[in-house]
């Protein structure tokens, strides 16, 4: 078995090889089936499952990032600006972002993720949810109220691991807050801090 | 019972029997096959068909099969391309006739039915042969020299495996050979009765030995151009040989119908004899590799064909010192 050779000739190896063979096939035939009856028994899927991409509407803010980052182009977006007026007490207008269309085509999309990754709002979600397939490919091009119901079925992000480092968020809140900077009158003179001294000019490479 | 004092009405009656046997036993194999080999590869097998465990799986199989389009390739020899299947298919209803179930439940008994079955079973391989040659087919062409092949080598160790049981029960007739057998024979004729195995799971084409049908490099071989119902002949004429050499080594090296029980359970003793041989068969195709085409020859002449004549000479040796 660790080497290539040539055909045992030797028909006691030979018969061997035929009853592990057998042994083999009557030992799995002994143990429960590794089939899941699908449609009748929920495939158990892994939390992180990429069955479809879901949408938060009200996080995206038409930034465009995803869709520019799809390797194939399968994300369409429109988009308009709505101004907001300035509030009673003075201020000015503001524009904001209304989205107007989002959808994918999953008859294009690769299922990268990439578009996930990229979104700076945590407008896109990956669901386990597969059971999408049509009879005409261009029913695959999914609008964004279809995308919008797949979000019930997001699950929670899993934990993080036992000795992983938190989560940027968690990590930002505990930090201690920063101290006050005092006014630059009320320091002592000799702290003043002394001009750098002048970095030694770098050594010659030596490379001739 | 002579074959000769028989009504036209015990002659259809026997014929109609056989030929349910024919048509329900090579299905129950064929589903046991299913099932075995599912879970032999960590599946479940048919599920859906008929409700329980897919247990009409085959009857689907074969309304699909009746609603296929009867092809016959323009460059065929039409006539021996139709004819085929039933040539392959035919020998072994025919063979099954002859073989005893139960003591005095057989459809014909004719006095040299050992030798029968053996020339009907290997007629059924002639329809391998004309369907490789009428399909015009280079694939179909060398699936049927590989069966050639096979059907020279191996049809020789399985008469002199047949002659050995033969020449220890003094007779040719199948009854008569149950009648002589005692349990020293299974000690007596053990290599006999291996030769016999090895041969009929090659004379059937099955893995190990399907090299004829290899559909990993000669696509079906002698079947490539076949659909439909004549392929549905074809499978139906593979596990009816199994079901008649199955019962032709429950009858030949397991003493058929003779069990400690009542008489009347005797055909039951003959399936049950049968069955674990079936099992075998069908375990060897799910757990061995093929073997290739000289691995095949040199496996049937320089094997099992001194095997079988050491056993001959073994069984004439006791027959005449006795």
């Amino acid at each position: 078995m660790t080497e290539p050779r040539k055909e045992s000739r030797n028909p006691f190896s030979a018969a061997r090889g035929l009853l592990s063979g057998m042994r083999t096939t009557a030992r799995t035939m002994t143990r429960p089936a590794h089939t899941q009856q699908y449609p009748d028994e929920r495939p158990s899927l892994p939390p992180r499952s990429r069955g479809v991409i879901a949408l938060r509407e009200e996080n995206c803010t038409s930034c465009m990032l995803c869709a520019r980052e799809c390797p194939d182009w399968c994300i369409y977006i429109d988009s308009h600006k709505e101004t907001i007026p300035a509030g009673p007490e003075g201020g000015r207008d503001r524009q904001r972002n209304v989205l107007d269309r989002f959808a994918i085509d999953f008859s294009l999309c690769m299922y990268c993720g990439i578009c996930i990754e990229v979104c700076p709002f945590d407008a896109l979600f990956w669901s386990p949810q597969f059971e999408y397939a049509e009879v005409d490919i261009r029913d695959l091009l999914h609008e964004k109220d279809r995308l919008g119901e797949w979000m019930a079925t997001v699950p929670p992000p899993p934990a993080l691991d036992e000795r992983s480092a938190d989560p940027a968020e968690v990590a930002a809140a505990n930090r201690p807050a920063r101290t006050a900077r005092e006014p630059r009158a009320a320091r002592e003179p000799g702290t003043v801090r002394e001009p750098r001294a002048p970095r030694p000019p770098a050594a010659p490479e030596a490379d001739g | 019972m002579t074959g000769l004092d028989l009504t036209v009405v015990e002659i259809v009656l026997r014929s109609a029997a056989v030929l349910a046997a024919f048509l329900v036993l090579p299905l129950l194999v064929g589903q046991m096959e299913h099932k075995v080999m599912g879970h032999m590869q960590g599946r479940l097998g048919p599920m859906y068909a008929g409700g329980f465990h897919g247990w009409a799986q085959l009857v689907a199989d074969g309304v699909k099969f009746i609603q296929k389009e009867d092809l016959t390739p323009a460059a065929a020899d039409r006539r021996l391309f139709r004819i085929a299947p039933a040539l392959a298919l035919v020998p072994y209803l025919v063979a099954m006739a002859v073989v005893p179930v139960h003591p005095g439940w057989v459809a014909a008994d004719v006095p040299a039915s050992a030798l029968f079955v053996l020339v009907a079973s290997g007629v059924s391989i002639l329809g391998m042969l004309v369907a490789g040659w009428a399909s015009a087919n280079k694939y179909s062409l060398i699936g049927g020299m590989r069966s050639a092949a096979q059907l020279l080598a191996y049809e020789l160790p399985l008469v002199l495996a047949v002659a050995s049981v033969c020449l220890a029960a003094g007779t040719l007739s199948l009854t008569g050979i149950i009648d002589a057998w005692s349990p020293v024979w299974l000690l007596w004729q053990l290599p006999a009765a291996l030769v016999f195995l090895v041969a009929a799971v090659a004379e059937l084409n099955r893995p190990p030995f399907d090299m004829p049908i290899a559909d990993a490099e000669i696509v079906m071989g002698p079947f490539t151009e076949y659909g439909g119902l004549r392929f549905a002949f074809f499978l139906l004429a593979e596990y009816a040989g199994i079901v008649l050499f199955s019962v032709l080594f429950a009858v030949l090296f397991l003493g058929g119908w003779r069990g400690p029980a009542p008489a009347w359970t005797g055909w039951l003793w003959t399936l049950l004899k049968a069955l674990p041989v079936a099992f075998l068969i069908i375990w060897m195709r799910v757990a061995w590799p093929r073997l290739r085409e000289d691995q095949l020859q040199r496996l049937a002449w320089l094997g099992l064909v001194p095997v079988a004549l050491g056993q001959l000479a073994l069984t004439a040796v006791v027959v005449v010192a006795l």
